[in-house]
């Protein structure tokens, strides 16, 4: 090998981080839950080739040749799906400069994209990797408009490109949020939004045509919404009182088109009914059951339950700042508990583990190829040290799309470092 | 750091408001009164009495003692407010106590937070109830948190039910660097501060080192606006305190009376700090100045110097696993609360949280098996002790809560499986021997003043 051809070789195994190819890989004999709100499998299998799950379940064969992973003692899922998250969007969410959740400094609004700034080597997403979570919807925080922008559907591999859909969904905040935002009241925000999709409807219809007047809104802001009005962009929208909620429903009369998804519904379940009749599913946060604004004076943790039993598809989600995306499994987990209470309404097991993977694929537009282990779907797969809703368990191994993630990072090498105190020798600076 | 409303909406109230939110002007506390009145030794005396109960026997459950303690098949005993017996199967139950089948559950010490903005910090988190940092200048001894407490926060009564606490030390914020006195309360429902007032327990202090202080007054152009600046304006603190205390007292200083108070050892010292080499900046202060820190609250690089806080006999309140929202919690660890324990050092899980604080047994179980999967076993009898009798003691009321031992205080929680078990809840929650919450009893469940005649009244929470 010539010198020039060591040193690359050289720089290969020590610089460059190794972009591992998928391998086809099984797990046997494992607890398998699959994420589709069924109960887990005992003595199940999860068959994953060139990316993409085979087969799971029980009695499923393993051809020869592929790679088997005994998985007796430990539990097996798909990766977790982080619906509506802030991963990727900063590495310390206190410093400003490492932080692009939100731009109330800029002139554009919905027009804003989170897809180019994600970056894939946050350590928030390689804590959360490690926490099991390979799938999220990553969404901005409102600046000084009710249209925070469009989100972006990633992946949390390593060595790869995160996003594997920009611009899925656009957000808008109404309620509280909302109308402090559109200048002081639910009234201005809902003003603000009907003009906001008239102004891209009309732009729409002349795409190359004079803008009226008395426009509003950014060019690229009244474009950015097109898609939303036709709805094959979603809405999110960011909404928690029982009223504002009926006040969203209602939108569907005057824009028919539009694709709703709630984010938040903290006082859902006083109007369930009406939340499964329009078929707009909910992401929300689970525990939250404190009366922390007037606009969530009903919160309760049984809030999942009941609009679950009204038929509203829920998923567990928002997982920003110091809620962070590997808490997802404690948080369903409660929800099992909940449903031992006398007046509570929770989730049973399978259905809980859905909440946080096949629920909020779906919601994603991802149902059937993420968030869950059957076949077609990506080999998204992770091994639990145990029932992966208990406070005791951890992923042992984490695959995406096939490939076996490192479990590594800052704080795994912290922990390395610091297990043994001695500073006799050297300080702990050379330990590592 | 700005916060967006959205932001703000999602995140922990707490880590942004108490830490961020600003606080408008006031007046300076100092009182010029030259015939210095008399002090009054306790002037906002506890009024709390113990509730009636009735002598229980907790029959057959695991029992957790607070102290690392253990007994299968176990005996609690409680009357008049007291425990009177823990034992075994074998123990006696005398007559007249109501014997409750606890077989397949488990009984622990009332779950105690060492630190928590509950009332001061209240649901709803509007400013008009916002009143948990006077940030209107970098040291104010002079305030009590009590005087702030709003006792119909929701958030009490959601901590009794889903957390088991039973006992809370309500701190103001982190915004200052000497933030004003801390109260220690009993978790019962009260129109009146004082009626929730733990009898006896000692006052604390509250201090902030790191990143807070510093961008607060910083950011009005004032000092400090640095590290050093900080410890320049307590060190100069502690001096004026020191000489206050050896003067005649003819001009009373209320801020100098609780510094006095913490350089006497009367009260305690509760100290905000995050990073490993500032706790220890604060040791070397504290032992310039003639005063003892008794925790780092947070202390998210305790791990570091675990050695260091155990020599110097300061004990460590951490999360389970916060880190990264601010850079001086860029390198917390999930095995913190493991590697201290693991050193013999003290630990206590705290929530700094009104959701954190009705889940600080899970919390609790995650640090422990955080711990486990590095080599560090800690039995399940210990972990209990984070946060039952290790808070108690750092309190300065382990004398009278936090364990199961015969004549504390029976305050005692019935939990309906493992409470280091995501799928358990509290069942059953007596503080001073007195029944505050039966989930199976939807009448015996407080609903604050805030809640009635609305859609949260008397629902499961």
């Amino acid at each position: 090998m010539s010198r020039r051809a060591l040193i690359i070789a050289a720089l290969a195994a020590t610089a460059l981080p190794a972009v591992a190819s998928a391998q086809d890989f099984a797990i046997t004999n494992a607890t398998l839950a699959t994420g589709d709100g069924g109960a887990p499998i005992e003595h199940g299998t999860v068959l994953v080739r060139g990316g993409k799950v085979v087969a799971a379940g029980s009695g499923v064969a393993v051809p020869a040749g592929v790679q088997s992973v005994d998985g007796t003692g430990k539990w097996v899922t798909p990766g977790l799906f982080s619906a509506v998250t802030d991963l990727g969007l900063w590495d310390v969410e206190g410093v400003a400069d490492s932080n692009d959740t939100e731009a109330d400094k800029s002139p554009f609004n919905a027009a804003l994209d989170v897809a180019p700034a994600i970056n894939p080597s946050s350590e928030h997403i390689a804590v959360s990797r490690e926490g099991g979570v390979t799938r999220a919807s990553v969404a901005p925080f409102n600046g000084d408009s009710i249209f925070a922008g469009q989100g972006a559907l990633i992946d949390l591999g390593t060595g790869t490109d995160p996003v594997n859909k920009a611009r899925a969904f656009q957000f808008v905040e109404l309620g509280e949020a909302g109308a402090k935002l559109a200048g002081g009241s639910r009234v201005a925000a809902h003003v603000a939004l009907r003009n906001a999709l008239r102004e891209a409807r009309d732009l729409a219809n002349a795409p190359s045509g004079a803008r009226s007047s008395d426009a509003m809104l950014t060019r690229a802001d009244a474009l950015a919404l097109a898609p939303v009005l036709s709805g094959s962009q979603p809405l999110y929208v960011g909404v928690e009182r029982a009223a504002d909620i009926r006040s969203v429903l209602a939108l569907k009369t005057e824009f028919p088109g539009l694709n709703l998804v709630l984010v938040g519904a903290t006082e859902g379940w006083l109007v369930a009914g009406r939340i499964a009749a329009a078929k707009v599913p909910v992401i929300t946060m689970p525990l939250r059951d404190l009366p922390a604004s007037f606009e969530s004076l009903a919160a309760t943790q049984s809030n999942v339950g009941r609009m679950k039993k009204a038929g509203v598809k829920v998923a567990i989600g928002m997982f920003a700042g110091g809620n962070q995306p590997r808490y997802a499994a404690q948080q369903a987990g409660n929800l099992v508990a909940l449903g031992k209470l006398p007046g509570a309404a929770g989730l049973t097991w399978g259905e809980a583990l859905a909440a946080i993977t096949s629920v909020p694929a779906e919601i994603s537009g991802m149902g059937g190829k993420e968030g869950v282990l059957a076949p077609g779907a990506v080999g998204d797969v992770v091994l639990w040290d145990g029932d992966p809703l208990e406070l005791s368990s951890a992923p042992v191994e984490v695959y995406i799309d096939g490939v076996k993630q490192p479990l590594d990072n800052h704080q795994s090498r912290l922990r390395q470092r610091y297990k043994s105190l001695d500073r006799t020798y050297l300080p702990k600076a050379y330990d590592w | 750091m700005r916060v967006s409303p959205a932001l703000r909406r999602w995140s922990s109230t707490l880590v942004l408001g108490a830490a961020l939110a600003l606080g408008a002007t006031g007046a300076d506390a100092k009182k010029q009164d030259k015939k210095a009145a008399a002090i009054v030794a306790d002037p906002y005396p506890s009024t709390y009495k113990s509730y009636p109960g009735t002598p229980t026997a907790l029959v057959g459950a695991t029992v957790y003692d607070g102290l690392g303690g253990r007994i299968d098949k176990g005996v609690v005993l409680f009357r008049d407010g007291k425990l009177v017996g823990i034992g075994g199967a074998d123990m006696a139950i005398p007559e007249g106590f109501t014997r409750i089948d606890s077989t397949g559950k488990f009984v622990t010490p009332g779950v105690i937070d060492i630190h928590s903005h509950l009332g001061v910090y209240p649901s709803p988190g509007v400013d008009a109830l916002s009143d948990g940092n006077e940030m209107t200048s970098p040291t104010t001894p002079d305030v009590w948190a009590e005087h702030s407490v709003w006792p119909q926060d929701p958030g009490f009564t959601r901590a009794l039910a889903n957390g088991g606490v039973t006992s809370l030390q309500i701190l103001p914020g982190s915004g200052n660097l000497i933030g004003g006195r801390a109260v220690t309360l009993k978790n019962v429902p009260s129109i009146t501060v004082q009626g929730m007032k733990f009898p006896g327990a000692p006052y604390a202090l509250k201090m902030a080192c790191g990143e807070n202080p510093k961008r607060v007054y910083g950011s009005k152009g004032q000092k400090p606006s640095t590290r050093m600046g900080n410890f320049s304006v307590d060190r100069q603190a502690w001096i004026d305190a020191r000489q206050y205390m050896d003067g005649d007292h003819s001009e009373r200083d209320l801020g100098k009376d609780t510094l006095e108070g913490v350089l006497k050892g009367e009260i305690l010292v509760q100290n905000h700090c995050y990073r490993a080499d500032e706790m220890a900046q604060v040791i070397d202060m504290a032992k310039e100045m003639g005063y003892k820190v008794t925790a780092f609250h947070h202390a998210v690089e305790a791990y570091k110097i675990a050695d260091l806080l155990r020599q110097n006999d300061i004990c460590a309140a951490v999360w389970a696993d916060w880190y990264g929202f601010k850079m001086e919690a860029y390198d917390g660890i999930p095995e913190n609360a493991a590697l201290l324990a693991n050193a013999g050092t003290c630990v206590v899980i705290h929530s700094d949280d009104e959701n954190g604080i009705q889940r600080l047994n899970q919390e609790a179980a995650k640090a422990q098996a955080d711990g486990r999967r590095i080599g560090i076993d800690i039995p399940d009898a210990k972990v209990v002790g984070w946060f039952t009798y290790n808070a108690a003691k750092t309190m300065g009321i382990g004398d009278r809560t936090g364990s199961l031992e015969a004549g504390k205080m029976a305050d005692v929680v019935l939990w309906n499986g493992n409470p280091l078990s995501v799928y358990s809840r509290p069942e059953k929650v007596w503080i001073d021997g007195a029944l505050m919450f039966d989930a199976q009893d939807a009448k015996r469940r407080p609903v604050s003043d805030f809640e009635l005649g609305q859609p949260g009244e008397g629902d499961v929470k």
